[in-house]
């Protein structure tokens, strides 16, 4: 060869990359497929080895086809499409109640000083308590209607929102501060054009969290109380020994929920396009 | 006037023009703290000139700046602009900061005019863009109006930041620090751009620094201060032909000026 540099011939195999293991190597998709299989397979064979009892853990099989018994019925518009609707209708007005009060409440405690001493001690008290012992309560207030899922709903989903507020108003540095002041904005410009903006990851965060507890409170609540959402015709499966209804309910269930959540992270990055967090996919989320 | 000649008498002595800014016997105390900060500072920005003050950390030099902004008011003593007191932040008085700080969500564009945006509303700040794209090719930003902070670098950002200071035509500017977080590569260059910018404006600049050779490349005066209770222990005015350029940094005046800064701070240093 001619092409020798130095006394040293390069050749190809002296070439040396990073080494990343096989395990890492797999592409997500594949991997939580993977999962997936590997757990079902296990499921399958707790099952058949027959060492708990059916009642409690049911099979693969006959949850898969309650799963679908479940899936026709809501396309076909049964009764638990009804079921639903009434749980999404609560988790929809817990959440929009919830964003309403802990947004307001949060730019009090963020914004202004009487907020943060007389206000925010009592949040955090309230905040402390276990907010499901709430829930008879409200039961008592509101009856064993829809309203006071609601307000169990709006309840456990508030805080959050509070906090991710307030913590979004601190986000501003000083120097965003000052120079605020020096083009002699007022507190309301200040406030829109400066803190609101800058503290929206934060408050995204918030809304993250609440998006999860709405659910809860939801569920929680139609425990409790009864009514005809999602969380009786759980609760009366339960009763009746039908675990594989119950595993499929959940399975719906938690497809309501993810659904809210992605629907936050979608506006999220809608809105704060121009953070980091928003633009590096789902792990940020 | 001519520029050519404003320059040169400039040059000559800098208690030559118009007062534009000045403190009379102006005092900064913390009662609650019972900590004196700054003590009896006379100062007198004359039009077109080129001023800064060098201290020690500590010194209450950060104070004594936003003393002049009008974010804080003095204990004692006046604060003049145009021969009308200070008593609160003012359109005429620009700003810049060690951070750029533009916001993210706004291009470059809207990030110049929003003095203007905050003063006179969104359809003023919209009539001002064509001002803003001469302030951007001012600053050697052109082509740059749409882009995002985030796609510019430290000094291009920094730049940004002196056109939304011009954008109000302030009477004076007050620069903390401005090129501080950049390398120091940039930072002469962006120094220099700086120098550019005033004479071109003949803008009444006040520069505090850390930097005893930025700070006689840039200035006309500069004010030595003691470590607190802050008060100018040394005034020296640079007699160097404007523009300056950095290859006078080897000239021995700029060495004589900078060992006297240097031993005017050893002297009040605690060591």
């Amino acid at each position: 060869m001619t092409t020798v540099t130095g006394s040293v011939a390069r050749r190809p195999d002296t070439v040396w990359s990073e080494h990343v293991s096989f395990i890492d190597r797999i592409p997500r998709s594949i991997g939580m497929a993977g999962i997936l299989i590997a757990f079902i397979a296990l499921w399958q064979l707790v099952h058949a080895l027959g060492i708990v009892s059916p009642i409690i853990l049911p099979g693969p099989r006959e949850t898969g086809a309650d799963i679908v018994f479940v899936a026709k019925n809501l396309l076909s518009g049964g009764y638990m499409l009804d079921a639903m609707w009434i749980t999404i209708k609560e988790v929809i007005f817990g959440f929009l109640i919830a964003l309403t009060i802990g947004f307001l409440l949060g730019v009090l405690v963020g914004e202004f000083a009487f907020g943060e001493r007389a206000v925010l001690p009592y949040l955090v008290a309230i905040d402390t308590m276990p907010k499901v012992a709430f829930a008879p309560l409200f039961l008592a207030w509101l009856g064993f209607g829809i309203s006071s899922k609601v307000a169990l709903a709006a309840f456990i989903a508030t805080f959050p929102i509070v906090v991710g507020t307030a913590a979004g108003l601190h986000a501003a540095d000083e120097n965003a501060r000052m120079l605020f002041r020096t083009m002699g904005a007022s507190r309301l410009q200040t406030l829109f054009k400066m803190k609101l903006p800058l503290g929206l990851p934060q408050m995204f965060t918030g809304l993250k969290i609440a998006a999860v507890g709405v659910m809860a409170g939801a569920i929680t609540g139609e425990f409790l109380g009864g009514g005809k959402g999602f969380g009786e015709l759980i609760r009366v499966a339960a009763s009746q020994l039908n675990t594989p209804r119950v595993f499929s309910l959940i399975i719906f269930l938690s497809l309501l929920g993810l659904a809210l959540f992605w629907f936050v992270v979608w506006l999220e990055r809608r809105l704060v396009y121009w953070h980091k967090s928003s633009t590096g996919g789902a792990a940020s989320a | 006037m001519t520029a050519a000649r404003r320059l040169a008498t400039e040059s000559a002595g800098p208690q030559t023009g118009r007062p534009v800014y000045e403190l009379h016997g102006v005092a900064k105390s913390y009662a609650r703290r019972s900590l004196h900060a700054l003590q009896k500072i006379d100062l007198s920005l004359t039009e077109g000139s080129f001023s800064s003050v060098i201290g020690p950390s500590g010194c209450g030099k950060t104070t004594l700046l936003k003393i002049m902004a009008g974010l804080i008011p003095p204990s004692e003593g006046g604060v003049y602009l145009e021969e009308t007191p200070v008593t609160g932040t003012r359109q005429d008085i620009g700003m810049m900061f060690q951070q750029a700080t533009l916001f993210p969500w706004r291009t470059t564009l809207e990030n110049i005019v929003l003095p203007i945006e905050i003063r006179d509303g969104k359809a003023a700040a919209r009539a001002k863009h064509d001002e803003a794209r001469a302030l951007l090719e001012l600053v050697g930003l052109k082509g740059f109006e749409n882009q995002r902070p985030s796609e510019l670098s430290g000094g291009m950002a920094q730049r940004a930041a002196i056109c939304r200071m011009l954008i109000t035509k302030p009477a004076v500017l007050l620069l903390d620090e401005p090129f501080s977080a950049l390398d120091e590569l940039s930072r002469d260059f962006m120094n220099m751009e700086l120098q550019r910018i005033c004479l071109e404006r003949k803008a009444t600049a006040f520069l505090i620094t850390h930097s005893i050779p930025e700070a006689v490349i840039l200035s006309d005066t500069v004010y030595v201060m003691s470590p607190r209770p802050g008060t100018f222990v040394e005034t020296v005015h640079v007699d160097l032909p404007r523009p300056r350029t950095l290859d006078m940094m080897t000239d021995p005046k700029f060495g004589d000026y900078v060992r006297r800064i240097r031993a005017r701070l050893d002297e009040g240093a605690f060591l």
